[in-house]
């Protein structure tokens, strides 16, 4: 059992410290590859009851990592800060919440940036492609180590909410909510092109040598830059740029120069940009738009969402025990609330229990991480019935009978079934 | 409070572990009673964000959406009963929505302010749009865009092919069967979609 980490305020989680896991058994991969051995960053907060029953896993999106909230020992505040802790949405009081950094990432998992210990050089552009679901296997690995077998909550926002589907998809007895926040059940053709813009940017570096930049002592960081400036663009709606930015510029004058920094909008974009060259991995940041790229529960059937989810229908007494929330916002055009209305139509096709949020929010894709009162107001009141226990009672309760059948011949309902 | 007794009367016509689908369900207090007393499952459809966290804060299944979108999210007659309570009235598409109503649920019950209530008839009799308990709007600021009357109701269901299976009004928390045109301020209606009928007499015979 792990020792969970205390809270020591009620406004913050105060210092924290990550911890590694280490997992000598192979990880077997979708792309046919299989890691031998790997080691996952994680942080824990709250405390783990007695049971092992108000465990929630938050599953991070690109650039994140296992630093969810608290302060690390750089300093740092963690990516969701502003709802998990003491009295947060995600409450650390009642919860004991786990923050996992994946595989191939470049925040202290096994992950392209560490010595492949089967060559004694760096994997670089070696590390194996890894999926959505291949990261669930691992998480599910290291929550089954630290003594839970049915998680309270999965929890994820963007490529974290497709773990979350994920997770539901693929270990549906082990875990009782999927929350899956500004996701979608794949990318469109358009965000594909994104990602691809972004990653060549990353490989036409000169200094990319093939992914073994490592070897040649140098970094790839204008390519890296470049594909963090085109990334955040369609991370921020047009509004929200432009309440920002609008056409300001740098100097009082212009200056007639094709080169030379002009508006501000530039300046923060090039700022952005070479911030995240300065900490990122591009091997990582080629790994994780892959998988963005490759998730799509509904490819092994036929395209077809809610087939994908009719797996869920065979798992005996699921709708006494899992439940979906799926939160959309209006202004996000990169994970469109249409997107999330496919995953919730999926979820009712086949008759299980889920609600679905649409927030009206300016901020565009990155809503998901920022303290709207709407938003976490939700949260809070989601968590706060999670909390009590119930919620994971009887919900949308056995699943429907085709059209044209007596609704005598369904299977007889008992509201107390499956209760904590 | 009538509004209550009003809720516990419409629960009443909900059978026992039915698979409910609450269009314009508000807080969620009648999905909450009839899940709580009578077994009941499914989802409720709310526009307002203070609504849609309530619900989830019952531990209802509910889903943000505006019904002027339809329901196109819901399959056919993947319900045993559609409610849709004190909301036709606010929408523009109520017609296709009695219809959407009608392919979604295999029963659909409707209430809305009746405006041939003796009340209402006085006031417009007296030169004036009614200001009422069912009707507290104003000319002016009403969200009320379809004024019909109990009677209407009837005449627009034959005319879609519903067969109503029961109608009555509500008036001061009390079932009002007798001349509800008149007496009731408010107008409930159960009925089914013929064609849904037909089939399963087919089927069954």
């Amino acid at each position: 059992m792990p020792t969970a980490v205390t809270a020591v305020t009620a406004a913050t989680l105060g210092a924290v410290t990550a911890r590694q896991m280490h997992f000598s058994e192979p990880l077997p991969l979708r792309s046919g590859a299989t890691l031998p051995a790997y080691s996952l960053t994680y942080e824990t907060y709250g405390r783990l009851n007695a049971d092992a029953s108000n465990a929630v896993l938050v599953c991070h999106a690109l650039n994140a990592s296992h630093h969810v909230a608290g302060v690390d020992e750089q300093g740092q505040p963690g990516w969701w800060d502003n709802l998990v802790g003491p009295g947060k949405p995600l409450d650390t009081e009642r919860f004991f919440v786990i923050g996992v950094n994946n595989l191939g990432s470049c925040f202290g998992s096994t992950g392209p940036l560490q010595v492949n210990p089967e060559t004694g050089r760096v994997w670089g552009a070696d590390f194996p492609v890894f999926t959505v679901e291949d990261w669930v296997d691992a998480q599910a690995r290291m929550v089954q180590r630290l003594g839970i077998t049915q998680l309270a909550a999965v929890l994820g926002g963007s490529l974290g909410g497709m773990q979350a589907l994920a997770w539901a998809l693929r270990h549906p007895q082990r875990l009782r909510h999927c929350i899956a926040i500004a996701t979608a059940p794949n990318l469109s053709a358009q965000n594909i092109a994104f990602n691809e813009v972004a990653r060549r940017a990353i490989v036409t570096d000169p200094d990319f040598h093939g992914g073994h930049y490592a070897a040649h002592g140098v970094l790839p960081r204008r390519g890296l830059a470049v594909a963090r400036m085109i990334g955040h663009i369609t991370y921020l709606s047009d509004d929200a740029m432009d309440l920002k930015f609008g056409r300001q510029l740098r100097a009082d004058a212009l200056q007639f120069s094709t080169q030379a920094i002009e508006f501000q909008i530039e300046s923060y974009l090039r700022h952005q940009g070479d911030k995240f060259a300065g900490y990122f991995d591009a091997n990582t940041y080629l790994l994780i738009t892959r998988a963005l790229d490759y998730f799509d529960p509904a490819r092994e059937h036929g395209g077809d969402l809610s087939r994908a989810f009719a797996v869920l229908r065979q798992q005996p007494g699921l709708n006494e025990h899992l439940r979906f929330l799926l939160v959309s916002f209006s202004t996000d055009w990169r994970f469109s609330p249409a997107r999330s209305r496919e995953i919730v139509k999926a979820l009712l096709d086949n008759g299980l229990a889920a609600s679905y949020a649409e927030i009206d929010a300016p901020h565009g894709h990155d809503a998901f991480l920022l303290d709207d009162a709407r938003y976490h107001g939700l949260l809070r009141a989601y968590f706060a019935r999670l909390a009590e226990g119930l919620v994971s009672g009887p919900s949308a309760g056995p699943l429907p009978s085709r059209p044209g059948i007596p609704s005598g011949d369904r299977q007889a309902y008992s509201p107390t079934e499956g209760r904590q | 409070m009538s509004e209550r007794k009003d809720l516990e009367l419409i629960a009443d016509l909900v059978p026992a572990g039915a698979r409910v689908l609450d269009l314009g369900c508000g807080s969620g207090e009648l999905l909450a009673t009839l899940r709580d007393r009578k077994g009941c499952t499914g989802y409720g459809i709310e526009i307002a964000d203070a609504n849609v966290q309530a619900c989830v804060k019952r531990g209802l299944n509910v889903v943000q959406l505006n019904l002027e979108e339809g329901l196109a999210l819901f399959q056919d007659q993947s319900f045993d009963v559609v409610l849709q309570l004190d909301t036709l009235q606010h929408l523009r598409n109520a017609e296709r929505m009695l219809l959407e109503t009608a392919r979604v649920g295999r029963i659909g019950i409707v209430s809305f302010p009746n405006f041939a209530h003796w009340a209402n008839r006085l006031a417009v009799l007296g030169g004036r749009m009614p200001v009422t308990r069912a009707l507290p709007y104003q000319w002016y600021d009403t969200p009320n865009i379809r004024v019909g009357t109990h009677a209407d109701f009837g005449v627009l269901a034959r005319r879609l092919g519903l067969t109503v299976t029961d109608s009555f009004g509500l008036q001061g928390g009390r079932l009002v069967r007798r001349w509800p045109n008149l007496l009731a301020s408010m107008a409930v209606y159960r009925f089914e979609n013929s064609a849904v009928i037909a089939t399963t007499e087919r089927s069954a015979g």
